[in-house]
């Protein structure tokens, strides 16, 4: 593999890797509350389905119509969220099977509505995304001027604020003390007075905002529409890279980073010696079978928020 | 003095049962009260509302002097009230200083001022002689000093009325001594104690006043100057009780379980048991004692093969089990009552006779090729729940989930002994049980014994320990550092042992440097 | 409420509660709701409400291929799971298995008293492998089997496609050649009397799995240790269990019907292996099934028909302007309500709850 290639690969493995890192971290805040949220593979294709659609419908009416849709679909993804917010919480439900169900029923909730809207089973197509673009001054700077900042999608530095944002609100302001004890230990934040189930709605609904975000990124970066397999299974490959990432915002970044640059390798593959002759198919299956393989040397050694997945009972000591 | 505290009235209903029934209980400024009551007797409940974890379904509550809702633990510190869990309510992988100042953190800006925290955290420790390192972590200290955190939660609160709940369960003697000391100090600094336990010993030794709860009613409240042990375990129970189980004296035959060198690893990998020798001979009763954490949970992993070795032998009779499995050192006549019967004794989710074959439900006669035979699962439940007395609502088709605590044991204790091992390994058996089942289990475990098995008894409890063993061995920091004979031995001695300052082997007593 | 009474009570209220959301939303995005429930009835049966027509058994032919799939599955899911397993990967070990099935009825030549079983134990032994993977994965390594199974049905699908179009050949890039008659379940007679519906023979692999899913979990010693596990995996460790062993078994038997329903699908509903675009539901599908059905046979067999009426009703929504996804929102929703049954029952407790409450129970 040559160094040129490598740097040609850099702004695509970025991009894909936004999406990951950004949903990855609505992870983060769910299970650092203590809510394992299965769901962010349908909260992500709601946010990418509203995204798609509020661009394909401003288009006309704004340039900026992609930017709009970023935010549609961030709030897209909070709504949808409620209802894993109260499933789990009020009405103390399985968390897996909640978020299971979740994500069946966004693929048959944004189909439907695909349907209803653009009377086919996906949106139409939208002429212009979130454009790419490079850093003035910055993108002159050899190497990492190419790798960083030059025909580099915005989308990438906002994951990575939300990075340093999650660092702080989770490790150095009270609101973060207190999630993670809701996380950890929801009896004892609640000996001290604190509302585990405020708490965690909040955990769960800002995963909504960022998989919603996540989800309408992937699409208007990515893709020119959003169908029923514009997501496949990144969602789920989110949740693999917080447990790469050891629930923590800059593993979490790093695992995204991993996981953007196995997907971005299908498309140099047949520019790669060794790896111009294997199928296709190959390629596919790479991201989950290296998601896989994280997983199991991960898994062992790394422990999620230890009351992360347990259903709070008030009533118990 | 005044009444700084008056729950007047109070019942807390759950779903079943009257965990609270009518009871008055009035404080007076700068006691010691204790609240005195068998396991499930209503007193951590009626704290519990005290403290706003709960609310009351019937009465009020009055704080100097003015009546209050306490809705929740924010309302009830900033009356001033603070409680010391039994079960700990520490985020393990928090600071010290973090979890004193959860959820009431000192600002800098948007940010937690941490240093500002520390060191009020080491003024308040100073102040009342509560020692602990402001920036450990919990999973990394002790527990007596996790039990100061506690304290000092409440005291970084101003709290002035201090709720403890069971505090001396996982303290040695000495410990204990120092708590009641504690207690003092903080009552000539004008606070006032609420404690709640069962060791009727403690209530003789610190405090003024007690409030005995049964069943969720009010007995009464007795000075304590005035009242014996005898008459507030009568209170307590509503029988006369008696606190030591007959015997005759034991005799040992031959060697059934001989340990040699035995090294376990502990969870987090180090050595939990470091070079370990004992053994038990048929016949007799050898109680292990010493603190939590000392290596009996990894002792016990270890012999009944929970968890693999590192090295030394295990001898059953003559056969070395160190690397057998679990099934084929029960099929040996290893028998184990585990610690937690909850997690490690009883399928909840099966019935009573499910439960009941869970070792042997594959062997004929409950099953023949493979299929299970209904029939003679049930008539074995039958026969066991006569001939141990296990209660249960529908009889062998009861979900061993709808059990009481003290049947749950029972059955337990029933299947084990039915199938007659040579050797018991018997850990905290009458925990959480009120005193007729503790009755029970103490003498079906000298039956055993006097039909000639070899039981190890491992238990936090002392008072069990002295009572039931004929010899008793101290662990400590993994290894055996004292083995004395029941009768002769006291619990000043054994509280000196479980917490490193003496060694006994056979003669004479060498004190080791602190 | 009793838990007999529960165990039927509350997934009714959940499917009711599905099929109201349900109509909801078909009314408020402009639709009849009436519409939706006449094509199922249709769907089920034949009977056409709205125009008059009789019964017509084709329609009942192509319900029963449709819930017989997701009945497999949901035995599947339904299995690990009371062995405290949750197993998403019925639709990669369908997949799997569907692929085994295919390559057998192609590559072998036999008559069909051989042919035909060779391929149902294919299937079944593929999908039984599917399954090994992420138990041996969660037996030794504690990997979490939510996240693997799910990547395992991509890597499926990926790998059922590479081997259709790179070995054994597509002319259309959609399906193989036709599997020769020796390999299928069709039946000419069945599908004579309904009418020439697709019905096959595949309904006795799957009443056979039914008949086998009880036996084994209620009757047989295996069965009495996989429920122990799935219960208190302490408490059987400590009673002598092979804890390990019983994890991956489970895996690997629940693999074993999701991978039948991959033969049932391609030697009885079709006659040929397939190129999948995307994962086609049947292992949500079953899951939903497992759930309503409350994990026991007979509700499986139950749910499997109500969603596999469901299914077959689509194309008759979509005829009738109603977007067939909203079969798949009544079944999530369902799926949903089911999952939310503590806090259903906490709400009717409260209503059933006038008495005075007990003392104390039972003491020593």
């Amino acid at each position: 593999m040559t160094f040129e290639l490598l740097l040609q690969m850099f702004p695509i493995a970025l991009m894909f890797s936004a999406p990951i890192i950004l949903t990855a971290l609505g992870g983060l805040f769910s299970e650092r509350s203590g809510v394992v949220n299965i769901a962010l593979e349908g909260i992500m294709m709601v946010g990418a389905f509203t995204g798609a659609t509020v661009t394909v419908l401003l288009e006309n009416s704004t340039p900026a119509a992609a930017w709009y849709g970023l935010l549609a679909g961030l709030l897209a993804g909070v709504v949808f969220s409620i209802l894993h917010a109260v499933a789990s919480i009020n009405l103390k439900a399985d968390q897996v099977i909640s978020g299971t169900a979740l994500n069946i029923l966004a693929g048959g909730l944004t189909v439907y509505l695909c349907q209803i809207i653009f009377h086919q089973q996906r949106t139409r197509a939208f002429s212009n995304g979130i454009q790419k673009f490079s850093v003035p001054g910055l993108s002159d700077i050899p190497v990492l001027g190419r790798m960083f900042f030059k025909e580099i999608y915005p989308t990438f530095y906002i994951a990575i604020a939300m990075v340093f944002i999650t660092w702080f609100v989770v490790y150095k302001t009270p609101l973060g003390l207190r999630m993670r004890a809701c996380g950890e230990h929801p009896q004892a934040a609640a000996s001290m007075g604190i509302n585990v189930a405020k708490m965690r709605y909040f955990g769960v609904l800002v995963s909504g905002a960022l998989g919603g975000l996540g989800g309408a990124v992937m699409v208007l970066t990515a893709d020119i529409q959003y169908t029923l397999v514009s997501i496949h299974g990144t969602g789920f490959i989110s949740l693999a890279s917080l447990v790469f990432g050891k629930w923590n915002p800059f593993g979490v970044l790093g695992a995204g980073l991993f996981f953007g640059f196995s997907t971005a390798l299908s498309f140099y593959a047949k520019d790669i010696k060794f790896l111009a002759g294997l199928p296709g198919e190959f390629f596919y299956i790479l991201p989950y079978l290296l998601t896989i393989i994280a997983l199991l040397f991960f898994a062992g050694k790394s422990v999620g928020p230890k009351a992360a997945g347990e259903i709070y009972d008030s009533g118990k000591r | 003095m005044s009444h700084i505290v008056e729950m007047l009235h109070i019942t807390k209903d759950f779903p079943g049962i009257r965990a609270n029934d009518d009871i008055t209980l009035q404080i007076e400024e700068k006691s010691i009260h204790a609240l005195l009551g068998e396991n499930g007797a209503g007193k951590s409940t009626l704290m519990s509302i005290l403290f706003g974890l709960y609310q009351p379904d019937g009465g009020s509550i009055r704080v100097r002097g003015k009546e209050v809702k306490i809705s929740d633990p924010n309302v009830a510190t900033s009356l001033g009230i603070g409680m010391v869990h039994q079960h700990f309510k520490l985020v393990h992988n928090f600071t010290v200083t973090e979890n004193i100042i959860l959820g009431m953190e000192p600002r800098k800006g948007p940010v937690i001022d941490i240093r500002s925290a520390e060191k009020k955290v080491e003024e308040i420790s100073k102040l009342y002689g509560l020692a602990v390192d402001p920036r450990a972590k919990i999973e990394d200290i002790s527990v007596s000093m996790q039990q100061r955190v506690e304290i000092l939660k409440m005291l970084y609160r101003d709290a002035e009325i201090l709720i403890f709940d069971e505090p001396t369960a996982v303290l040695t003697p000495q410990e204990i001594h120092e708590l009641m000391q504690i207690m003092r100090r903080l009552v000539e600094e004008g606070k006032t104690i609420l404690l709640i336990t069962h060791k009727l010993k403690e209530i003789k030794e610190v405090a003024d006043v007690c409030t005995v709860l049964r069943r969720g009613k009010l007995v009464g409240t007795v000075p304590v100057a005035d009242t014996d042990e005898e008459r507030m375990a009568e209170m307590m129970v509503g029988r006369q009780v008696s606190f030591h189980v007959e015997k005759g004296p034991a005799r040992p035959g031959e060697e059934l379980l001989r340990i040699e060198n035995l090294n376990v690893k502990n969870v987090k990998g180090l050595l939990g048991v470091k070079n370990l020798s004992l053994s038990v001979r048929a016949g007799e009763v050898l109680g292990l004692c010493g603190i939590d954490g000392n290596g009996q949970t990894e002792l016990v992993q270890g012999i009944t093969g929970l968890t693999k070795i590192e090295s030394g032998k295990i001898f059953l009779r003559d056969k070395n089990i160190a690397n057998l499995s679990i099934k084929e050192r029960t099929d040996l006549g290893l028998g184990h009552i585990p610690e937690d019967r909850q997690k490690h004794g009883l399928v909840l989710d099966f019935t009573l006779g499910e439960n009941f074959v869970i070792h042997n439900y594959y062997e004929k006669p409950f099953a023949n090729y493979s299929i299970l035979n209904k029939k003679s699962i049930l008539e074995n439940a039958e026969r066991l729940i006569r001939e141990f007395d296990v209660r249960s609502g529908q009889g062998a088709m009861t979900p061993a989930r709808a059990m009481s605590g003290g049947n749950q044991q029972k059955a337990i204790v029933a299947r084990e002994i039915d199938r007659s091992p040579d050797v018991f390994i018997v850990v905290q058996p009458t925990r959480g049980l009120d005193v007729g089942a503790i009755e029970y289990i103490h003498k079906r475990i000298i039956e055993e014994r006097d039909r000639g098995k070899a039981i190890l008894l491992v238990s936090l409890e002392l008072d069990e320990i002295m009572d039931v063993s004929d010899r008793i061995a101290v662990i400590y920091n993994g290894e055996i550092v004292g083995i004395v004979d029941a009768a002769a031995t006291t619990e000043n001695e054994l509280g000196l042992m479980m917490s490193g300052a003496l060694r006994k082997t056979h003669a004479a007593p060498q004190a080791v440097h602190a | 409420m009793t838990t007999r009474k529960e165990k039927i009570v509350l997934p009714l209220i959940a499917v009711l509660l599905g099929f109201v959301l349900g109509s909801l939303i078909v009314a408020l995005t402009g639709r009849s709701p009436l519409a939706m429930y006449a094509a199922i009835v249709k769907g089920f049966s034949g009977l056409d409400i709205l125009n008059g027509q009789p019964i017509n058994s084709r329609y009942i032919g192509e319900f029963i291929i449709q819930a017989m799939p997701i009945i497999l599955t949901g035995l599947s899911f339904a299995f690990a799971s009371r062995t405290g397993l949750f197993s998403i990967g019925a639709e990669g070990q369908l997949m799997i298995g569907s692929l085994s099935a295919t390559t057998v009825a192609l590559l072998v030549r036999a008559p069909t008293v051989i042919h035909l079983p060779l391929v149902l134990l294919a299937a079944i032994l593929g999908g039984a492998l599917w399954g090994l993977i992420p138990g041996f994965l969660k037996a030794r390594y504690n990997v979490h089997e939510v996240v693997v199974t799910i990547m395992m049905n991509y890597i499926a699908l990926h790998l059922n496609n590479f081997v259709i179009l790179h070995i054994f050949g597509s002319v259309d890039r959609v399906k193989t050649a036709p599997f020769p008659a020796s390999a299928l379940l069709k039946s000419p007679f069945l599908e004579s009397i309904t009418r020439n519906s697709r019905l096959n023979w595949g309904f006795i692999p799957v009443i056979l799995a039914l008949l086998i899913f009880y036996f084994v979990i209620n009757k047989t010693t295996f069965g009495y240790s996989l429920r122990a596990v799935g219960y208190n995996k302490e408490a059987a460790r400590c009673a002598g269990m092979k804890v390990n062993r019983n994890i991956i078994s489970s895996m690997m038997i629940a693999g074993a019907f999701a991978g039948l329903a991959g033969a049932v699908i391609t030697v009885g509903t079709f006659n040929f292996g397939r190129v999948i675009q995307s994962a086609e539901g049947y292992g949500f599908d079953g899951i939903a099934v497992a759930l309503v059905g409350g994990n026991e046979a007979f509700g499986i067999l139950l749910a499997g028909m109500l969603f596999g009426g469901l299914k077959a009703a689509q194309p008759l929504m979509q005829s009738q302007g109603i977007p067939r996804e909203i079969a798949g929102i009544i079944q999530a929703s369902i799926v949903l309500f089911v999952a939310m049954k503590f806090g259903i029952k906490m709400i009717l407790d409260k209503f059933e709850r006038k008495q005075a409450p007990t003392t104390e129970g039972d003491r020593v």
